[in-house]
């Protein structure tokens, strides 16, 4: 993929995610982390990994943060937007955030293989669904099914606690 | 990627959505409006022009010119977005839809992608930002509910949708729309996997679980699409209008033109599933009756009137969902909206999941 494409996206991602932060209205704050996805989501596919590309936009973009605007519109916005920025506490998560990013560049500064250049990934011939799904039966098969049943419980568990009891 | 791909894509694009998409868009109006006259005994539309063939025009002229009135108390920004928000999703959808074989070697489908149908659901998943911001932004209530309706809507049939096709690919072992259609031509359409296979029961016990399937994605993409029975986002008589109440002029258009953009889209995503994407066999005697396969493979003038022909077969095939969408809207009632939701959760989820189980238990039983 071409360089400018990777950093316009990369560069999206990251502006559209300090927006989330910043801004002060909920609403704006979910839709820029939805642009903040599709940025993300371009990133993979530029590694043809076009499945886990997509499945973020369907499942971050398209379901998850439906359902937070759905929950963000019933709430009371002024309340939330009157409120004084705690300056104390938004300089301690910038200097956290700073700490990471110093420790991130150091730790790949000094790697052997980060000044390297490696070869491009190789065609695979197989759609990488099928690769997926070979890997998720096969050799991943226990650990997906127990996901699997803690998703149903959690299904269970959500529809009991929303249920209303009746008298 | 070279230069030859590249113009060809921007042709197909540029093709696709001024020359089919838009036209069809405003045309499918003018014909819900001829149809809904036909089915009331009226007459309808059919002064401008002949036959009121050039109606959509003066529309299009009309909501052009008219005073776009922005309300005080809207959130402007988001106000704007909401517009482009419902247009786009349903425009975008289409670039992965085979809509004919190939043409002078080109194959007719934009982006031939290996997760074609995921394609499909996620960006059209991204349709209700457009409704939901409308509603919230318009800062009213009628509007608000109008957006709330449609995202809880939009979130329950998106599961019977989803698991409606998935009997599709248990079929096909593919997730790429082209070879959904490849499969279809070889081994009969998916709503009636029997043919071309006529002795075989197995098929035939398919057929029933495929039909099933068929109609539950069919009637998901009806509440997807906002359209009745299921249009409770926009229905006039209890919410003014729904979630584009405080819309004028050209911005009230984009919505009205996007529902019928995402109508064609479900219609021809419908079309590539279930009844053979752009394949109709031609009954042939030449040497014996059998049934011919017609695509753009042929040398020569041949090739392109096949390639021509496959195009049409699909857009005629659309028309005709088309129809049926506007016939089922003048005829049925609105839904109450606690209807609308236990029959997209206790029906439609059910069936969906019960048919996936049938149709694995048939193809490990038979083993086709």
């Amino acid at each position: 993929m071409s360089p400018i494409l990777f950093w316009f996206f990369a560069l999206l991602m990251l502006v559209f995610g300090a927006a989330v932060v910043v801004n002060r209205n909920p609403i704006a704050s979910a839709l820029n982390l939805v642009v903040s996805f599709l940025g993300l989501a371009a990133l993979f596919m530029s590694l043809d990994a076009f499945f886990i590309g997509i499945i973020q936009v369907l499942v971050y973009a398209g379901a998850v943060m439906v359902l937070f605007l759905f929950i963000i519109m019933l709430l009371d916005l002024r309340a939330e937007r009157l409120r004084k920025i705690n300056w104390v506490a938004s300089a301690g998560g910038v200097a956290v955030a700073l700490a990471l990013l110093v420790q991130i560049f150091y730790v790949i500064g000094h790697l052997t293989f980060s000044k390297q250049t490696f070869p491009p990934l190789a065609r695979s011939e197989i759609d990488d669904v099928h690769n997926i799904g070979l890997l998720l039966f096969g050799n991943y098969n226990l650990p997906f099914q127990i996901i699997g049943v803690l998703v149903l419980v959690a299904t269970i568990g959500a529809v009991l606690l929303s249920k209303r009891e009746r008298r | 990627m070279n230069v030859f791909f590249i113009t060809t894509s921007l042709l197909k694009i540029i093709g696709m959505i001024f020359v089919v998409i838009l036209p069809m868009v405003s045309y499918a109006v003018y014909a819900e409006r001829r149809v809904s006259a036909l089915i009331q005994d009226r007459l309808g539309p059919n002064r401008v022009g002949p036959a009121g063939l050039f109606q959509p025009i003066a529309d299009a002229a009309k909501f052009l010119f008219k005073e776009d009135f922005t309300p005080a108390q809207v959130n402007k920004f988001y106000y704007w977005l909401a517009p482009c928000l419902a247009m786009v999703p349903a425009i975008t959808t289409i670039a992965v839809v085979p809509f004919g074989s190939t043409l002078l070697g080109v194959p007719m489908v934009i982006a031939d992608i290996n997760v074609g149908i995921l394609y499909v659901f996620a960006i059209s998943s991204l349709g209700v930002y457009g409704i939901v911001l409308a509603g919230w932004a318009s800062n009213s209530k009628y509007p608000f509910l109008g957006g709330v309706r449609s995202s809880s809507q939009m979130i329950s049939y998106e599961l019977s949708l989803g698991l409606a096709v998935i009997p599709v690919f248990l079929l096909v072992g593919n997730l790429r729309l082209t070879n959904v259609v490849r499969y279809q031509i070889e081994n009969g359409w998916m709503i009636a996997p029997f043919i071309g296979d006529w002795a075989n029961l197995g098929k035939w016990l398919l057929a029933i679980p495929m039909i099933t399937s068929f109609f539950v994605f069919t009637i998901a993409v009806f509440a997807e699409t906002n359209r009745l029975p299921f249009d409770l986002p926009e229905a006039e008589q209890e919410l003014a209008g729904g979630y584009h109440t405080e819309y004028s002029s050209m911005k009230f258009a984009l919505f009205f033109l996007g529902e019928y953009a995402a109508m064609i889209t479900g219609s021809a995503i419908i079309v590539t599933l279930f009844l053979g994407g752009w394949h109709l066999p031609l009954p042939s005697l030449h040497g014996g009756f059998h049934w011919l396969v017609v695509d753009g493979t042929a040398p020569g003038w041949r090739g392109v009137v096949g390639g021509l022909f496959n195009i049409a077969t699909f857009f005629v095939k659309v028309a005709a969902l088309l129809f049926m969408f506007m016939w089922v809207r003048w005829t049925l009632p609105r839904f109450r909206y606690d209807q609308l939701m236990r029959l997209g959760w206790l029906f439609f989820f059910e069936i969906a999941l019960v048919n996936i189980f049938i149709v694995a238990g048939i193809l490990a039983y038979f083993q086709f």
